[in-house]
């Protein structure tokens, strides 16, 4: 039924987004980028996709940060085109995307603050789409209370953060457990705004999308924890309440002490259970012996999760981005819904660092690892 | 009639009564109203559909517009169909006294032009519908792949083909009606016994 009324509010920027996403780079144009033997080659490869000229007016020796900078700066432009043009619920859905960033943001600040780094100096490396107005005012506190009455007491991760205000003092240990207890607040936000607002096809998709997100951070925590001093309680605390893993899978890594046992916890998910599967039977592509933050070329098809040997997490955490581009992509196979908005903001997302990953490489003289990042189409 | 049926005396509405009270003309025009105007709605909601989109997947490819006005035409067919029955229908409507209109004949034609408008209508709103919202998916598809657009096509053709059946049924069910003709032996009228 949604067909009959999604489009009154949303067909036009659904068009414009698929549009955007048919600009994403294809596998042709990634190798003719890993030919580049220099950066100006890569500009000029670049040039030729939908990148366009943005590289242009640089000063000749392009550092590989101005180009991840330049790409991100397109991608909030889209974002605040559709932003400008968009209605509810669609405001909102857009809404709940920067959240991420926010957190992100706030994160940075704070671990930026406890090494007394600059404040100004912070914000501007902060991601574009997490900026609120009250950032400034973090400098001034110290705890999380302060830190809620001057800073968050208006921004939308108010509510989150509520959650975080029963540790005394800020240092480098919690600072993750408060990152991951805001991420918790908000994937369970996300998913019930979803589930209550915009029902039907957009809940299903993004349903799919926010649970392995949920999920990711679950294992990830656990695998984190090992030999973190975090207790088996507290840990337990900053699993989200969403996600395919819950209850069940998230009370067996709660009790889990080693990477087996987390193994065994996924192993109700079928596609959870491939993770492990492929990175401990090892030794299957000898030749691919690196473990690199975006190792995964070996794949061609959406499933198979092609093996290489490497520290557990870093392996895994490969494997989590290339399944989260998998379900972003799936989400454009249905029309009419809102899904599509944050499948294709990632994928940007994950096209960046890709092409960021190749100009690390061509300035780095690394070609034997160019290959190690992660196509979308 | 809302009020006795809400009242709690809904057995003393007389639908027989009603049915043959009420005038020919009543139906017919009824009826040729519901044959346009749903006929209207189904057009627009198909255009509005497949419009947001071709304009949206138009920003970034510019070929998809000119190719993707045939789904817009389709959705205006349907919208022609009702124009079409609508003006058949309407050559039926002559003005004659009052006196003489409860004729069996004229009951007959006002009763087929309104389930005839009814059908035409109702068939011509939910083609209107189909071929939008496929109109729209063939706009996206040809965006992203230009070999997609023809085979799209062919499943909005046989959405477009569901109106003309309305059509033709709304044609068939009308033939046997005559126009509005004054009854023969004017002076007794075969008047319903309830019109007063």
């Amino acid at each position: 039924m949604e067909a009959l009324t999604f489009n009154v509010s949303g067909g036009f920027l659904e068009a414009i987004v698929r549009g955007y996403k048919a600009g994403l780079l294809t596998s042709g144009q990634y190798n003719n980028l890993t030919q580049c033997e220099t950066i100006e080659d890569l500009r000029t490869q670049l040039s030729a996709t939908d990148y366009g000229n943005f590289l242009a007016n640089e000063a000749l020796p392009i550092s590989t940060s101005t180009i991840s900078e330049r790409a991100l700066e397109i991608m909030v432009d889209q974002f605040n085109f559709v932003r400008s043009n968009a209605v509810e619920p669609l405001t909102t859905f857009l809404d709940y995307i920067t959240y991420g960033y926010m957190i992100d943001n706030l994160i940075l600040l704070i671990t930026g603050l406890i090494h007394n780094r600059d404040i100004k100096e912070l914000i501007y490396r902060c991601h574009p789409l997490g900026l609120f107005d009250t950032m400034a005012a973090l400098g001034a506190g110290n705890t999380p209370e302060e830190i809620y009455r001057n800073c968050l007491v208006e921004t939308p991760l108010a509510p989150y953060f509520r959650e975080c205000m029963s540790s005394k003092d800020i240092d480098e240990s919690n600072i993750e457990i408060i990152r991951n207890s805001l991420y918790k607040a908000y994937l369970t936000d996300f998913h019930t705004f979803i589930n209550t607002a915009i029902p039907g096809p957009t809940a299903e998709n993004m349903s799919r999308i926010l649970s392995f997100e949920a999920d990711r951070r679950s294992i990830n925590i656990t695998i984190n924890s090992f030999g973190a001093g975090l207790g088996k309680e507290r840990r337990a605390k900053l699993y989200p309440e969403v996600g395919r893993l819950y209850p069940e899978g998230n009370n067996m890594l709660a009790r889990a002490e080693d990477v087996e046992q987390v193994r065994q916890a996924c192993e109700g998910v079928m596609e959870y259970k491939q993770f492990f599967d492929a990175s401990s039977s090892g030794n299957n592509h000898p030749s691919n012996n690196t473990s690199s933050s975006a190792n995964l070329l070996n794949g061609n098809g959406d499933d198979d999760f092609g093996g290489a040997s490497g520290g557990v997490a870093e392996d895994l955490e490969d494997r989590f981005f290339q399944y989260e581009v998998h379900l972003n992509k799936q989400a454009f196979l249905q029309q009419f819904q809102y899904s599509v908005f944050y499948a294709y903001f990632k994928l940007k997302e994950q096209e960046i660092r890709s092409v960021t990953w190749i100009a690390e490489c061509i300035a780095q003289e690394n070609r034997e690892r160019i290959h190690d990042f992660i196509p979308i189409f | 009639m809302i009020h006795i049926a809400n009242g709690g005396s809904g057995e003393a509405f007389n639908v027989g009564r009603f049915l043959e009270e009420t005038s020919p003309y009543v139906f017919a025009s009824t009826g040729i109203g519901l044959c346009i105007g749903l006929s209207v709605l189904g057009a627009g909601w198909g255009i509005f559909v497949t419009g947001s989109s071709i304009l949206g997947g138009g920003v970034r490819t510019p070929r998809i517009r000119t190719k993707n006005l045939i789904s817009i035409i389709f959705c205006e067919v349907v919208a022609i169909y009702g124009v079409i029955i609508g003006i058949v229908y309407s050559a039926k409507l002559t003005a004659i006294p009052d006196a003489a209109m409860y004729t069996p004949e004229n009951y007959f034609t006002g009763f087929a032009l309104f389930w005839g408008g009814l059908t035409v209508g109702t068939c011509n709103l939910l083609c209107g519908v189909a071929v939008g919202i496929t109109g729209s998916t063939a706009a996206l598809a040809d965006a992203a792949d230009p070999q997609l657009f023809v085979k799209i096509l062919i499943v909005e053709v046989f959405g477009s083909i569901m109106g003309l059946f309305g059509l033709i049924v709304g044609l068939l069910m009308t033939s046997r009606a005559p126009e509005f003709s004054a009854a023969s032996n004017f002076l007794q009228p075969v008047a319903s016994p309830f019109v007063h």
